[in-house]
């Protein structure tokens, strides 16, 4: 699979975000959580070392945006990783068993798919508290859908496929044959779709946490920054704006790259 | 009947029609075919499949897809078409030349009714109101052999067979008495016996209207048995003409004679 | 036609009862849920829980009652609001909801219907490509961030339309809202559209009508036009998934005080009954409105509709 046609303008934009995110510890003066009372409310001032100014509690906006950002990728990983084990584990099996089984576990996908899941989220962060990890496994529970369905026609293509047969009949279990032989095949179309539930994902986290129910202060993510910064537009509107362009940015060049790498593979396969 | 002296329906002289391929080499799907048709004529054009029969036939009607290239004299009625402008062609089409096609299931739209895709050419061509249009589509559709043609108008392509929905077609190709029907294999996705019907209406229709027709098909059968004169066509070019009894006794290019040879194996193998 | 509707009818039912059975579980099996038994309570008010919700019965019996009660059209009463029954509360905020959404699917398809059409047959030239660059953008900008952004430029900044707050019931309070949630959709109207309708003019039958001399507007109209909004009709089914959720964040940026607002606030606030009820609401919709669709969708066709 041949990253022919990626689109480089995207690329290079997530490469920086992700840099910065990943660097902010290290090679910023400023955390994200120390108020700083000398400082409140300042607009972009390049001379005093805070390039898009500060918010309200004296805390530098670009370490904040920065962090926010972490949080939300880190956030959106674990959930699509979470979405993924059990998207393809679920997939596998029912593409591997086929028959009746096969036809059950992808009706309850049907059946599944038609729920509102944004509401049921919100009932889990109701119910298990506002606890960051349990958001992402929350995030996770309701996302793996697709990627089941994926999983599930690309096992049936294979499944037919000489070396399954030859495994077979050289006595392997099934259980061997799906992490052996299966997985390491299914690896490649997995790793397109992941491209597009990150992007998904990362708007679920948002929202939750913009309605309150996600990331908690101290800690913050860019949908509570968007949600601080709505909250103050009229003062500030830096606060509001920053954030929301950057989680817009965030998103589109995700989206735009899994376009690519998907229209790439489904090339590929023919 | 027609003075036999008399100008030609339609004429065309060294029509190409040419496609600009991948590596900006172009392919002709039709090259320098000249072609007479008199009125009341039916001449048929025998080719396989990729012979460029269908792209000729879309020449005449300028149906051809965008990026073809047309060249040479198309002269309808004393008319030239190929570069004609695209309104007049328009006042043309399923009016004085009309286009009957391959499949009719998927020829029709499913989603409107018989009788609103016939009523439509009247209404469009002959400013006929719609009550006008559907006395005329009704007895047309009687005309074709449709039963209960009261009940039919109302009712979608699917509802119909094959056969029937082949005959609409026709029926809706000669509302507004053509001078030039073309058909492109009118008859290959219906069963044999079906097949003979619509031969059989086809020279009935031109016995009655007097309309010309030009009938491609890859089924010498078929032009055996209505063709008053045949053309063969391989590879865009047209290789043979001649009148159809003597095409069958005396074929004179390879190419005639190699298809001769293949149909009546066929036909043998199935006696 | 009749035996595919109730066909459908049939098929949402399980749907439903997998929405209440996995509201019922979760509000059971919930650690600090109300039926918590760690949980410290004032007696009085743990013996009014249990009698009122019969937690002295077998958990199957509970279930079935629950199943009877949702059947019955009664979502229980507010945790928070003591002396308010959810379906109250629902009432209340159910007009705004489905007038602002409403309104919305209504906008997309107004203002996504020709822009689709407009892309689809000038195919390739730059207004197609600039149809579908917009379109794009719609779709990836997330209402969590167009809604703010539309409240700042045209409230806050140019002054032209006010910010939420429903109290007069003045029309131009729907405008910013009505155009933050239909953002997303007014781009995928026009891009299904577009697509739906490059497909459907490749169609045989599309070519026997301009062999019959018909002119382009004719063609579009009358010919194309219905093959065309199919795709989009069962759209709107999964659509409205996305319109809920939009209206969810949209009322708690404009502060409007619909289904929404009460879920959120429910979600802060632990009333499990409302946020359940609601849910399963919600989930109701959905299915009505996928039904609905799909309903729509076979009568559409001649060939389904006529079978």
């Amino acid at each position: 699979m041949t990253p022919t046609r990626l689109p480089r303008p995207s690329l290079v934009v997530l490469i920086s975000i992700l840099v910065a995110a990943l660097a902010v510890p290290w090679i910023s003066p400023y955390d994200y959580y120390t108020p700083s009372w000398d400082e409140l409310d300042l607009a972009p001032h390049l001379a005093s070392g805070h390039l898009l100014g500060t918010d309200g509690l004296g805390r530098d906006l670009l370490v904040r945006l920065m962090w926010g950002c972490r949080i939300s990728l880190l956030v959106a990983l674990l959930a699509s990783l979470t979405s993924l084990v059990i998207g393809v584990l679920w997939g596998v099996t029912a593409g591997y068993l086929g028959g009746r089984t096969d036809d059950l576990m992808m009706r309850a996908v049907d059946v599944l798919y038609s729920l509102p899941f944004i509401p049921f989220v919100i009932v889990l962060t109701v119910l298990f508290g506002r606890n960051i990890l349990l958001l992402f496994i929350a995030i996770g529970a309701v996302s793996w859908l697709d990627i089941a369905r994926i999983v599930r026609g690309q096992t049936l293509s294979l499944r037919h496929r000489e070396f399954i047969e030859a495994a077979r009949v050289g006595g392997m279990t099934s259980f061997s044959i799906i992490t052996r032989h299966l997985i390491p095949n299914l690896i490649g179309i997995v790793l397109v779709y992941l491209t597009l539930t990150i992007p998904t994902v990362i708007l679920i986290e948002a929202l939750l946490s913009f309605l309150g129910l996600g990331a908690q202060a101290p800690l913050t993510s860019l949908g509570v920054m968007i949600a601080d910064g709505a909250a103050q537009m009229q003062s500030r509107p830096l606060l509001l704006i920053c954030p929301a362009v950057l989680l817009a940015v965030l998103v589109y060049c995700c989206n735009r790259i899994g376009d690519a790498l998907r229209d790439a593979s489904d090339r590929a396969s023919g | 009947m027609e003075n036999p002296a008399a100008s030609p329906l339609l004429a065309l002289s060294n029509v190409s029609v040419q496609f600009p391929d991948e590596g900006g080499v172009a392919s002709f799907a039709v090259h320098n075919a000249n072609l007479d048709l008199k009125g009341g004529e039916i001449l048929g054009v025998a080719g396989e499949s990729g012979s460029g029969k269908t792209q000729l036939l879309m020449a005449i009607m300028g149906l051809t897809p965008r990026s073809a290239r047309l060249s040479g004299n198309l002269v309808f009625k004393g008319e030239e078409l190929l570069h004609a402008r695209r309104q007049r062609l328009r006042e043309l089409r399923g009016n004085r030349i009309a286009l009957v096609f391959q499949d009719p299931m998927t020829a029709l739209n499913p989603y409107l009714t018989i009788g609103r895709q016939m009523t439509e050419v009247l209404e469009y061509h002959g400013g006929h109101s719609r009550a006008a249009a559907r006395v005329r589509v009704l007895a047309m559709l009687e005309s074709v052999g449709i039963d209960n043609p009261s009940l039919r108008i109302g009712q979608y392509p699917h509802q119909l067979s094959g056969g029937m929905r082949q005959r609409v077609m026709l029926g809706m190709a000669l509302l507004c008495e053509p001078d030039l029907l073309l058909a492109d294999e009118p008859t290959t996705a219906l069963d044999v016996t079906v097949q003979a019907q619509v031969l059989d209406l086809l020279l009935e229709l031109r016995a009655r209207l007097g309309t010309a027709i030009l009938l491609v098909t890859h089924d010498l059968g078929v032009l055996a048995r209505v063709a008053d004169r045949i053309a063969v066509m391989q590879a865009g070019n047209i290789v043979e003409q001649a009148e159809v009894t003597a095409l069958f006794a005396a074929p004179q290019h390879p190419y005639t004679r190699m298809l001769l040879d293949s149909a009546r194996r066929l036909d043998a193998g199935s006696a | 036609m009749l035996r595919y509707v109730l066909r459908r009818l049939v098929a949402a039912v399980p749907t439903m009862l997998v929405i209440i059975t996995l509201a019922f579980a979760l509000l059971h099996a919930a650690p600090g849920g109300p039926f918590d038994e760690g949980k410290e309570m004032i007696p009085e008010i743990k013996a009014s829980i249990e009698k009122t919700y019969h937690l002295d019965e077998a958990v199957p019996l509970q279930y079935l009652r629950y199943l009877a009660q949702i059947a019955r059209g009664d979502l229980g009463p507010s945790f928070q609001y003591r002396n308010t029954s959810v379906n109250e509360l629902i009432a209340q905020g159910l007009p705004i909801d489905l007038t602002i959404g409403g309104l919305a699917l209504l906008v997309a398809l107004l203002v996504g219907l020709p822009l689709g059409v407009l892309a689809a047959t000038q195919r390739g030239r730059w207004l197609d490509h600039l149809s579908m660059g917009i379109s794009l953008l719609g779709i990836s900008v997330p209402v969590l961030v167009i809604a703010p952004l539309l409240i700042l430029v045209f409230a806050v900044t140019l002054q032209w339309l006010p910010a939420g707050d429903w109290g007069d019931g003045n029309p131009r309070n729907l405008v910013l809202p009505v155009l933050a949630l239909s953002a997303p959709y007014i781009a995928y109207v026009a891009r299904i559209t577009r697509g739906s309708l490059v497909e459907v003019l490749q169609a045989p039958y599309i070519r026997t009508a301009r062999a019959k001399g018909l002119p382009a507007h004719i063609i579009l109209l009358r010919h194309a036009m219905k093959p065309t909004l199919l795709p989009l009709v069962s759209f709107l089914g999964p659509a409205s998934i996305g319109v809920i959720t939009g209206s969810i964040v949209i009322e708690s940026v404009f502060g409007l005080p619909g289904i929404g607002r009460f879920f959120v606030n429910g979600a802060f606030n632990r009333d499990y009954t409302l946020v359940m009820g609601v849910t399963i609401l919600y989930g109701g919709l959905i299915v009505l409105a996928n039904l609905l669709a799909d309903l729509c969708y076979a009568w559409l066709d001649p060939r389904v509709r006529l079978s």
